[in-house]
């Protein structure tokens, strides 16, 4: 047995074979976008590669190249597969750029507003309920108009849509840890403030910070497909999962449904997989559902 | 008092409410929002003498706890000075002494539950420079050692102990900062009866040792009295009677004790009868004029002198008593 | 000689948590005469809330009642379908829970809330039910209990809203009442009020009454009889005074001498070393062996089965005393 909290997380964790499955196709698919450079069977980036004469071909199809297309190929002749693989390395990397400066920006003004109190938790924690209550998907969609195209730029405005959530349970977990005793006791030896949100505020609130942060990488990832979809994120030479579907989108009428289909799985898949992940943390953090 | 080691003098505590500015607006509106500020602590004055250990005892709401947090340095006074050895125990909204430490009531919220014990025990000495970072480990088991837990602990987190160990631990991380003063709030209320025991005696051997000075807040007359040379009885915010323990408890002064001490069950008492105070303890936002006792007193006369005139402490028996019937 | 209200055997209810079982209640007995009170005392993890809890089938999953038996007036509690288990319960027995806010809802008017008490069990008319809680609000001692009737439980205090919890659970006059540390989050002074007025209550209705405490002091203020849990069982069981001045049980006379009140001020007390078993981890045997000063390993490997009479029990190889009419 484990002795240290996170160590007793993981076996607590294991009990789930849902839980350990979908964590094992995040980390499957991760590690296949990661490596998408050497395991893809094309680089759909570099146009030399690409021919007209394999455009749109059904999944099984075997190509000028001389090797097979197993999920077939794209408008411009791209194999489906190695365009995944690499549009699931743009994806997984815009949510994990956004999920982790959210956190950080989000996290820090939460404790900040929690530690303070006052009128900083008051001016702090209005803004973010005012920004809570449009849909994050507008202030993206409106961002991204504005700020253009580009990885940069995308991640600004996912940023800027998904900060709020985590300032709001920055700042909930940690007013609810700073009235508990150990802060006070923290404070009456004295410890200087830094030390305490740091040191005795910070881990104590990361559990629910953990949870939301898995969710909103998932979140993170549909919103730049979102956006990508609509022509909005990112730029014709980064192609991500929503702009692959969307390219397809048009020949789905002429039953090339493969073209916006595979991406689609393979996003949806991503999804869930993360979402689940979330779920099964969410739960163990949870001490009502203990058992 | 010449001989007082923690001085508190004139002391006063009060809270406002915090109000958000729904409330605010409510109220300039005429909404019936409470704004009254509550008096927590009325204009207490007392001194502990170097090497006592004080008893605070009173009912839940009478400001014990409050004052045994203005005492130990986490809360600021509205008015009043507190001193411990002569040297304010705070300046400018902050704590500026490491010479009392606090020992809180529950154990299982008062150690961080994402720290190992042994950086729980030291982290307060490093940042203080009363330990040398080479020596810590050292210095955590010595600790640990010192208030009878296994020193190969010090690496475990607080859930891995019990409550009785883990109020252990508490006491160890006071002690660790090498204070003249300790305040005690309910150490032993969250306890088992068997493991408060253990506790007690721990307390007793600190006691012994001569050199700290306690503040022991408790509603546990039974315990006070076996732990504490002196009490403080506390009603609505002020003092109403203070003086050595057994002088207090075998010839209470104050009708307010007296019936404090009646409603005790007691084991011998077998099926006693209880003489209980009348009626309830009032808002300490609306405290009766004069004596606050006066409303629930067997021998209170009204108007004159119990709710005309508020009683001071004034000798009587072997103790103080603030009743103007008492001696 | 008359039959027992409540005549508990065996009763047995376990935990299937994550690390395992714990048996939080294994094997506890007990009677209860009409209009008597028994103490149950015992530390934290003793299972004395289970035990209470089980009396009146509430007992959650992970949690479950897996043998044993309960009468209540020779009917067979356990076992019984929740429907109907519902209908005895608040009318034939009843609990009073630590938190009064357990019991009452704050959002209903007093007068409402043991309105709909009565009629759940009752067909009655509006009147007639606002009628018997204020009776019964009188009978807990509560000042003019027609004008309470129209307050809202936040407008009480601690001691007053459980004083209107004991009255709901008095409202079918039940044959017997589980009050599970009813006093423990109350001051002295408003603890001892209530106490006063339970003893009263009791003797005037013939209602028998369990009253689960850790405090010792309060339930031999109480209590006719005394049954003292440790680790899921019941280690002594007797008259309260006898319990109290001799006890038998190596760990009831451990938790005595733990009290301060039993020791001149200053000087140390005699704690019972070590703590109380994790109901995972019970040890085998004697659950008390490893704590105790009396313990010989080799006997004490089995468990004890309860000797003495029937007023009279203890589960202990080596009792500390011996009645003298049972030794003769």
């Amino acid at each position: 047995m484990t002795e240290t909290p996170w160590g007793r997380f993981w076996a607590e964790y294991r009990e789930s074979p849902l839980a350990v499955v979908a964590l094992a196709v995040v980390v499957a698919i991760v590690t296949l976008a990661l490596a998408a450079p050497w395991i893809a069977p094309q680089d759909p980036y570099d146009i030399a590669n690409l021919s007209l004469a394999d455009a749109r071909r059904p999944p099984g199809f075997v190509g000028s190249e001389g090797y097979t297309h197993w999920l077939g190929t794209d408008a411009q002749g791209r194999d489906l597969l190695s365009a995944i693989l690499y549009g699931l390395r743009i994806s997984i990397e815009m949510g994990l750029a956004a999920g982790t400066f959210a956190l950080a920006i989000g996290a820090s003004l939460g404790l900040l507003a929690a530690y303070r109190g006052g009128w900083v938790a008051a001016i702090v924690m209005r803004v973010v309920d005012l920004q809570l209550s449009f849909p994050a998907i507008l202030l993206a969609l409106v961002l991204s108009a504005l700020l253009g195209q580009g990885k940069a730029q995308l991640v600004t405005a996912l940023v800027a849509a998904q900060y709020a959530y985590f300032a709001r349970t920055a700042f909930g977990a940690a007013s609810a840890e700073r009235r508990k005793d150990y802060i006070e006791a923290a404070a009456a030896t004295p410890l200087s403030g830094r030390r305490i949100v740091f040191r005795h505020l910070l881990p104590n609130t990361l559990p629910p910070l953990v949870v939301v942060a898995t969710v909103q990488v998932a979140n993170a990832i549909a919103l730049e497909a979102t956006l990508s979809f609509l022509g909005l994120g990112l730029p014709v030479t980064e192609p991500s999962l929503g702009m692959l579907i969307a390219n397809g989108f048009q020949y789905m009428m002429s039953g090339r449904t493969w073209i916006s289909v595979y991406p689609g799985i393979a996003l949806i898949v991503l999804i869930v997989a993360i979402n689940l992940v979330g779920d099964q943390v969410r739960d163990q953090f949870n001490p009502r559902l203990k058992r | 008092m010449s001989d007082a080691f923690v001085s508190v003098a004139g002391v006063s505590k009060l809270f406002r409410p915090a109000l958000s500015v729904g409330d605010r607006i409510a109220a300039r509106l005429g909404a019936s929002v409470e704004t009254r500020p509550v008096q927590a602590v009325s204009d207490v004055s007392l001194a502990i003498r170097r090497g006592e250990m004080l008893g605070l005892v009173g009912e839940s709401g009478c400001g014990k706890s409050t004052l045994g947090r203005l005492v130990a340095g986490i809360l600021d006074p509205s008015a009043g000075r507190i001193e411990i050895d002569g040297a304010p125990v705070r300046a400018a909204g902050r704590k500026v002494t490491t010479r009392v430490q606090t020992v809180f009531q529950d154990p299982f919220s008062s150690l961080d539950p994402r720290m190992r014990i042994g950086e729980a025990l030291t982290e307060g000495p490093l940042a203080h420079g009363l330990v040398d970072r080479r020596d810590a480990t050292v210095f955590a088991r010595d600790r640990l050692a010192a208030v009878g837990l296994d020193p190969d602990m010090v690496g475990r987190f607080p859930h891995q102990f019990s409550g009785g160990q883990r109020q252990r631990v508490a006491i160890a991380r006071a002690l660790a900062m090498r204070p003249d003063v300790l305040v005690c709030d309910e150490p032993v209320a969250s306890l088992d009866v068997s493991i408060q025991a253990q506790i007690v005696n721990l307390l007793l051997g600190l006691r012994a040792g001569g050199d700290l000075t306690t503040l022991f807040i408790s509603h546990d007359l039974g315990i006070v009295r076996h732990l504490c040379d002196r009490v403080a009885v506390m009603y609505l915010g002020r003092i109403v009677e203070i003086g050595p323990t057994r002088s207090v408890y075998e010839d209470p002064q104050h009708p307010y004790t007296r019936s404090l001490l009646a409603a005790v069950p007691r084991l011998e008492a077998g099926r006693a009868v209880f003489t209980p105070a009348v009626g309830q303890i009032p808002s300490p936002l609306d405290p009766p004029p004069g004596c606050a006792f006066h409303p629930r007193c067997p021998i209170a006369r009204v108007p004159d002198p119990c709710r005309s005139e508020r009683p001071l402490l004034r000798d009587a028996g072997g103790q103080e008593a603030a009743c103007h019937f008492a001696g | 000689m008359t039959e027992p209200v409540l005549v508990v055997r065996d009763l047995a209810t376990h935990f299937a948590t994550r690390a395992g079982v714990a048996k939080a209640v294994d094997g506890v007995s007990f009677a209860l005469d009409r209009g008597e009170v028994l103490g149950l005392v015992g530390e934290s993890c003793s299972g004395k809330s289970v035990t209470g809890f089980s009396l009146l089938g509430l007992v959650d999953p992970p949690g479950r009642i897996v043998g044993g038996s309960v009468r209540l007036n020779g009917r067979e509690l356990v076992g019984l379908p929740p429907r109907e288990l519902r209908r005895v319960r608040g009318r034939e027995i009843a609990m009073v829970f630590q938190d009064p806010a357990t019991t009452l809802n704050p959002v209903l008017r007093i007068g409402e809330q043991m309105r709909l008490a009565v009629v759940a069990h009752e067909r009655v008319s509006a009147r007639a039910a606002r009628a018997r809680a204020a009776d019964v609000l009188r009978r807990v001692g509560l000042p003019e209990p027609e004008a309470r009737l129209d307050a809202y439980p936040h407008q009480f205090s601690g001691g007053m809203r459980q004083r209107v919890a004991i009255a709901v659970a008095l409202l079918h006059g039940p044959a017997v009442i589980i009050a599970d540390e009813p006093t423990t989050a109350l001051d002295v002074s408003v603890q001892a009020g209530i106490l006063a007025e339970m003893r009263s209550l009791v003797a005037e209705s013939g209602t028998a009454l369990v009253w689960i405490s850790h405090d010792l002091a309060v339930v031999s203020a109480l209590s006719d009889r005394l049954a003292v849990m440790y680790a899921g069982r019941i280690v002594e069981e007797g008259p309260t005074a006898l319990v109290l001045t001799a006890p038998r049980h190596p760990y009831t006379a451990g938790l005595l001498a733990s009290l301060p009140s039993q020791a001149e001020p200053g000087v140390p007390l005699r704690p019972i070393p070590g703590q109380a078993p994790s109901l995972l981890r019970i040890p085998e045997g004697c659950a008390f062996q490893p704590r105790c000063p009396r313990a010989v390993p080799a006997t004490c490997r089995v468990a004890p089965e309860p000797t003495g009479g029937p007023l009279r029990r203890a589960r202990c190889h080596f009792p500390l005393t011996l009645d003298p009419a049972e030794a003769a």
